[in-house]
Order: structure tokens, then sequence, then C-alpha cells
């Protein structure tokens, strides 16, 4: 037992002076937290002898390596019913805009039969007890839905219980609603009222079994996010708007190049000027702080510096892709008299450009360091901050602010590691900000990829499908957030890479003979997941190739998918999309449907969209999106992240992208990373969400939609336009 | 250092800064208004939009002398006390925010919008959010909730 579950152990939680907020009942139902920690990763071995096996995926994904991981540390999280009555859970996980605290307590809320206007979610800080706490693979609903259920049962037993003790009347008797128990004598008692006794209450009178879905009344809803009124009168608080006293902003001179590093310098100029706190060398640049980010600028900019040429000077986008076509394993020649289909499709490397560049505050005091990042891996984190300033890492305290965006990026932290170099050189606590610029040319990127895939038929047999990926190498380095699992990843990244591939990919056709290989290679730029990670790029690429494939053997794209679909669920996506958007209606030259389906994380989703290509630039009018991700926690913000996601399609496959030029990114901004406006965008997006039958599990949604709103987009286009689009984006390339 | 009197959200503030400090900074570091989001500091993303006199503008590129005695109002200075512009309103009924770190900048230049046009077409939302970037892709209910905005205020 850590020292935070000893102080939150129910008889340590005595009530305390009336002048601070009082907590009472508030849960950490001792996890076994020495049980089993490389478990995920023994697991994840498994799986690698598999390897050409593409059904993997749909016995074993990524997602369920994260919640077996998580497994021995379910009950390890914290829920309080305070005093004045409200409900209080800490979510160890960063909501990043994709909506997971609303979701936790709409669920919270319907266990507990809590008020859910009184029901708050909050970002947990690091937790050093649960190393698992990474955000990511659209796995955040799937790994808690069972311990957090759990926990509000056991929560609302021991308030059922407290009250028929106190009235003692059978626990059995009462009922619970809106924040009370509720007698049939009509009395009742807040959640509130009862929390102090239920604190005491060790064995609970009533089953403290979760309810069945159907039982659920808020879940499956749809609400606005908790935090939409402070977003549009912006009171939300990010990274850099949290008070932390002293902390001075800060800045960063970096190299042309990417990861160029500092050969000598002169700040005799840039120290003297107005506002200047103080200069500190770092790793990849020099850190500026000054009492305003305008000083800051400034002062960085009369810096004189000379570089050093950075490690990938020499290497241009060119030379990858040939690279990435050389070392592709070659693909089966395919037998005479075969009908066959051989395509390759081309991904640039992509940043991820979260509206909220990278941010974070550090004030490193002696052997500890206090810092806030919205982080998706904060022990892991943690670890490196250790690493870096010399201390402990369990005295690396991490507060997690909201997010303005991720879509993986956050799975690291330079920003952070950055922001405490400064603190512990200057005494003093600062805010560091990567501007966009930094963001852009020294951020991460989906990797580039190459994917050359082929398939053999012979009359309406499809005999083989084979996908070999060739790309640069994803970074995961930040593990499943634990100190164990990164460690793996950098001493074989090959077999991490291998087992993430393997574990997200699925084909959920029956294609006759199937092989999916990945091929990778380090080429020290930057990369890391990037929402959807592999599917996002070679899932896509099979749903536009499949499209083709129907067109050259004289199928129609849907019914040749109905012919093949190994996935009810999919199936039942396409179904509907393809009647609620008139399937195959009449459109005027220019103009085309395209549609598309995906299968992962245990949910599915397809899309129809409508594409007009006469203009000046093509463009969506409109769209239609069915869901299915077994049991839809909040219908608006599950139907936020398809709409989100059909943007990102269509930035990442008609207008942006990124180029490397001789060791350095071209893009700087928004202003060259042309990412969709208003003006790009469908006028609509309806989503249908099939809603949870009995005995469904849920399944992930954030990255699920990318997949199939790409293919959807590029297939409009195509049918469109009577083209075969090979590389991407395609406004720079068609 | 000069010395400046703002009048932002109807206060008067006073400043002493550079006379090229970008109004964002101001705003930020001196005052401690956060509502207005640094996304570029270029004004090409919109993420600062606020209102500068009966301007939308990006406080990112306007230097603090510029301003002069025109009126600032961020994203803070919305609301009439603890009632919502119709537009703000509109936001939290179409659920419009994800991350939400643009959505200050999208709703003060949509209220501008609405001002010239009480009930814009689809190509006049196109015209006048296109400087606004979304990375989270809200555009479809950013747009639905201008109409809502739009509707309510046609029907008081």
């Amino acid at each position: 037992m850590s020292h935070r579950l000893n102080r939150n152990a129910p008889h340590d939680t005595t009530p305390e002076s009336s002048t601070t907020r009082r907590r009472f009942l508030q849960y950490t139902l001792g996890g076994s937290a020495t049980l089993v920690l490389g478990g995920a990763f023994v697991g994840a071995d498994d799986a690698e002898a598999s390897v050409s096996l593409p059904e993997l995926g749909e016995i074993l994904d990524f997602a369920d390596v994260i919640r077996l991981a998580e497994t021995p540390y379910a009950n390890n999280l914290v829920l309080e019913v305070t005093a004045d009555n409200r409900v209080r859970f800490e979510l160890p996980r960063l909501d990043k805009g994709q909506g997971i605290a609303t979701a936790f307590a709409m669920l919270v809320a319907d266990e507990l039969d809590a008020d859910y206007a009184r029901t708050d979610v909050v970002l947990s800080d690091r937790r050093a007890d649960r190393p698992f706490s990474i955000t990511g693979n659209s796995a955040a609903i799937r790994a808690l839905w069972g311990p957090v259920r759990s926990l509000s049962a056991q929560a609302r037993a021991r308030l059922v219980t407290a009250a028929a003790r106190r009235w003692n009347v059978s626990a059995s008797s009462l009922r619970t609603s809106q924040s009370k128990v509720i007698a049939t004598d009509g009395r009742s008692a807040t959640y509130g009222e009862l929390s102090a006794d239920a604190a005491l209450v060790l064995v609970p009178l009533i089953s403290v079994t979760p309810k069945s879905i159907s039982q659920y009344k808020v879940v499956g809803t749809a609400r606005p996010r908790k935090n939409a009124r402070d977003i549009v009168t912006g009171a939300q608080k990010y990274t850099l708007d949290v008070d932390v006293p002293g902390a001075m902003p800060t800045v960063v001179a970096r190299a042309p190049d990417i990861k160029g590093a500092v050969l000598s310098w002169n700040g005799s100029v840039a120290s003297s000027m107005p506002g200047v706190l103080g200069i500190v060398p770092l790793p990849n640049g020099i850190a500026v702080t000054a009492r305003t980010f305008k000083q800051a600028f400034d002062a960085r900019d009369a810096l004189q510096i000379t570089w050093r040429p950075g490690p990938v000077r020499g290497l241009s986008d060119a030379n990858v892709r040939s690279t990435l076509q050389q070392i592709n394993t070659p693909l089966t020649p395919v037998l005479p008299l075969v009908g066959s289909l051989t395509a390759t499709y081309e991904f640039p490397y992509l940043a991820h450009a979260m509206m909220e560049v990278m941010a974070a505050v550090a004030d490193v005091r002696g052997q500890s360091a206090e810092i806030w990042y919205a982080s998706q891996s904060p022990n892991y984190i943690a670890a490196e901050i250790a690493q870096a300033i010399g201390i402990p890492a369990s005295k690396v305290k991490i507060h997690v602010p909201f997010a303005g965006g991720s879509f993986g990026r956050r799975l690291f932290g330079e920003v952070a590691i950055e922001a405490a170099l400064v603190s512990k050189a200057l005494g003093r606590p600062v805010k560091l900000m990567w501007t966009r610029n930094d963001d852009m040319r020294h951020g991460r990127f989906r990797p580039m990829s190459r994917c050359a895939i082929r398939a053999s038929w012979l009359a309406g047999a499809t005999l083989s499908f084979e996908h070999h990926v060739a790309a640069a190498r994803n970074d995961f380095r930040h593990g499943l957030g634990d100190a164990l699992s990164a460690a793996g990843v950098n001493v074989v990244p090959d077999l991490f890479n291998q087992v993430g591939f393997v574990t997200m990919i699925s084909l959920p056709y029956r294609f006759g003979s199937t092989s999916t290989k990945l091929v990778e290679r380090e080429f020290n730029v930057p990369t890391g997941s990037w929402r959807s990670v592999y599917s996002g790029v070679m899932t896509a690429a099979n749903e536009i190739f499949i499209d083709e494939m129907a067109r050259a053997r004289g199928y129609d794209e849907v019914d040749f998918r109905l012919r093949h679909l190994d996935s009810a669920a999919a199936e039942r996506c396409l179904r509907h999309v393809a009647s609620a958007g008139s399937w195959g209606r009449a459109m005027p030259p220019g103009h085309a449907q395209g549609i598309a389906i995906h299968a992962e994380y245990r949910s599915a989703v397809a899309y129809l969209v409508e594409i007009d290509t006469t203009g000046p630039e093509p463009r969506l009018s409109k769209a239609y999106c069915a869901v299915d991700v077994g049991v839809p926690v909040n219908v608006s913000g599950l139907s936020a992240q398809m709409q989100g996601s059909l943007i990102d399609a269509w930035s990442s496959m008609f207008r942006a992208g990124n180029h490397l030029d001789d060791g350095r990114i071209r893009e700087g901004s928004f202003g060259d990373f042309l990412w969709s406006r208003m003006n790009h965008s469908p006028i609509t997006t309806e989503v249908h969400v099939f809603p949870a039958e009995a005995g469904a599990q849920p399944g992930g949604a954030g990255e699920l939609g990318i997949t199939a709103a790409a293919a959807a987009c590029v297939n409009a286009y195509a049918r469109a336009t009577g083209t075969r689009p090979r590389r991407f984006p395609i406004q720079e390339f068609a | 250092m000069p010395v400046y009197t703002l009048t932002v959200n109807g206060e008067e503030r006073v400043v002493d800064a550079p006379a090229d400090m970008p109004l964002l900074y101001v705003l930020r570091d001196l005052l401690g208004i956060t509502g207005p989001k640094y996304g570029c500091g270029v004004g090409i993303c919109g993420a600062c939009t606020s209102h500068i006199g009966d301007n939308v503008a990006r406080p990112c590129i306007v230097p603090i002398q510029s301003i002069g005695a025109q009126p600032v109002t961020t994203i803070e200075g919305l609301a009439n006390g603890g009632v919502l512009h119709p537009v703000q309103q509109a936001w939290i009924d179409e659920d419009v925010a994800q991350c939400g770190f643009c959505q200050p900048g999208q709703i003060m230049t949509a209220v501008r919008l609405l001002e010239q046009h009480s009930n814009p077409t689809d190509a006049q939302i196109d015209a006048a959010m296109s400087e606004n970037v979304c990375r989270c892709g809200t555009y479809v209910r950013i747009r639905a909730a201008i109409k809502r905005a739009a509707a309510a205020s046609g029907s008081r």
C-alpha cells in the first residue's frame, strides 16, 4: 500500500475544518500494486509469434493490451462523495477534447444514482501507483468501464448501508436517486449527509454488482461536455493559463535543422534587453526567460548562435521515398490466368498540429519538481524529467491540465523536460511555450509510409490479398506509459512496433490468403503515433484499394463489400449509410459518392460522403456516418468524434502534409500546413449512433473514424474524376 | 516604457508596455486575461480573435500603440454578467467544442458575422469563418450553432 492509499483510507478521512472543503467518503480500494508489472509485455511477446496473421488484431487489439495492463490497478481509483453533496472522480487519463471527462461523469452518475449536475470529473495528477495510466489507442472507456462501474456501485452500496443503519430499516427497502437515499416512508438523506457514515461501512448490506446497461438512464444519451460553459466564456484553463505564482514566460531559440545543436553562442545583447530574467542553454537550443512572451521573443531573436548541422542534414523526401520503395517486402508474383490488381499508396510526414502548442510550467526546487503538463503518459514523462534534472522520479509531481488537442502528440513531452531544465537552472518557476514554428519544425510526425497492395481473383472468388508496408519507424518509446515497457521499446523497438502494428490492423473481409507485413526504417526524423496510428494509413489504403478492385471486377462498391465482409458490425454500419445516403443515386458530372468502412477497437464505422469536384478545388457537400461502439456513453461526444475525424481525413488526404528538405521541415504554421477550415468542410455530417444492445461491451471511439473517413473521401474523388490517387495529399499531387 | 490606458471588457486598465508589444501579450502576460489564445502568433489561425472597436481583430499582431481609445472586448467580456451572449448559448446547445482552444476566437468571429448578417447564408458563413482554424474539426457544429443563434435572435 502506498502512502497515497494510506492517506486516503477511510479511517483517516475525518472531517477537516469548516473552512476547507470537507471530504468524507473516499475510496481507494487497495490495488494489487505489486502484481505483474510486465504482464502486458509478456502478452505482447506471445502475439509476436503470430505476426503474419492479420486476424490477430481481431482477437487481441492494442487497447486490450492497455486494458490488461490496467487490470491489476482496476480498483486503485479515487471517488469522493463530499459533505457538500458533490461526487468527485479523479480520472487517471488526459481529456484533450475527446470528451472522456464528460463520459465518465455520465457513467459515475448513472451507476451511483448521483445527480449528474453535481458529479465532477477532474484529471488526476500523475499516479506512480498506476503505472499504466496511458491515454491512447482509444482505450480510456474500454480500460476503465469495468473499474469505474464497480467503484461507483461500491460507493452506492455503502451510502445505502449507512442510511439503513441511521434509520434502522432494511437496506434492501431503500432506493437511490439524484444523490439521495430514499426510504419507503418518504424519509431521505443526501449522499453528502451520509458520506461520513458510509466511509465507516466495511461490508455493504446490498449488492455491489453494477447495473445492467439497460438500467442506465444517463449513459447512452447526448450531453454537452461538462466544461462547455467554461470554454465559451474563456474561463477554461489550459496549461499556460494556470496561475502559478512567479512562473515566467520562456521560449527557446532552435536550429533551422531538425535536432540541430548549438555550436557556439553569445547572449550579451539579449541578456541586457528589457524584461529578460535569464538565458539557459539546452541540449537543442537556448532558452530565454522574460517578464512577457513578447520580451522573451525579442531577446531570443537577439541571441547570436552558430548551429551544428542536424543529424538529418542531407535527407529529403525523395531519399526517404526511394528508401521505402527499396526496403519494402516484395509482393508475391501473380499466377497466370488469374485476375489481379496491384497498387501503391504513399503518405507524407504529417504533423499533429494541435491548436494548443506544446507548453509546460515547471517549478524545480532542490530535489523535487512540480510540473504542469497535459500528458498522455505522465509516468513516462516523470521518468524522463527525473533523468534530465538528476532527481528521483518519485520527486516529480505532475499536474495534468485539460489539453487543447493532442492526436497522439502528448504521448511525449519534450517541452516539460525543457521547462524543468530551465527552472532548475534559474531557480524559479517558468512557463515554457513552443511557438507554432517550434511545434511544426521540431515536433513529431506521422511517419512517411508506402503501402503496396496486391490482390488476385478467379471469377467471383478472391484468392489472395497482400499488403506490405514500408514506413519510417514510429517512435513508441513511451511504451505503455510505464517504465518497464518503455525500457523494452528502447531495447527492441522492432518487436514493440510489430506488436503494435499487428494488434492495430484489421482486414474484416474474406479475401482468401492474406498477408500483411511492416518494415520500418529509422531516419532520425522525430515521429510519433498520430490519431489511429497504423490503420489510419494502411487500412485506409486497403479501403481505397478495395474500391478500385470492385470496379476492376465490375462490382458495385457496396455490393462488393457486402459479398466479402466478415464483420457483422461493419456490415450493419455500411448498410445504414448506404440507405441514409441513397447510395447509387444519380449525380451530376464531377459529383460522386464515396463509401468506406472500418472495424477496430471493438467498434465499427462507415462513412458515405458526397463530393463536388467542379469548383476551384474539390469539396465535400455532405456526409453520412454510422457508428457502432458497442456501448455509446455520450452520444453527442461520440458523434463529435466522427464529425471531427472526417475533417482530419479530408485535411490529411487532400490538403496537408509536411515536407523534409535537406534535414529541415518546410512548413512552419497554418499558412503552409493547409489544415481544413470552414470553407473546406461539408455543410452537414449526419451521424447515426447504434444504441447498446444487451450484453454489449464498449469499444473505442476517439480514433475510429479516421480510417473509413479518409478512404470514403478518396473513393468519392476517384469516382468523380475517374482517377486513381496514389500519393497524398491529393491536392498536391493530382 | 510608455504607459497606455486601455478599455478592456468595459474596464479601464493601465499598462506599462513597449509600444510594439502585441495586444495578445498585454492581455495574457500583463493583465491576466487568458481567454484569447496563442495559436500561431502571426495572425493566421484566429485563436486570439477579439474585438477592437467595431472590428474583429487578431491581438497577436496588433501593437498596443495602435489601439488608442478603441475599446477591446475579449471572450471574457461577451456575456452580460451571468447571462450568456446568444452565440455562446448556441455553442453550448449544439455542444460545439471539443478541445475548445480555438472556440473563443470562433465565437468572437461569429458574433461579428451575425451583427453584419442576421441570417447568414452558408456562403457568408464560409467567408466569415474560414480565417479561424479548428484542429478538432468542429466546423459542422459551428455552422449549426451560428444558424441556431441567428434563429434565436430572429425570434426575439
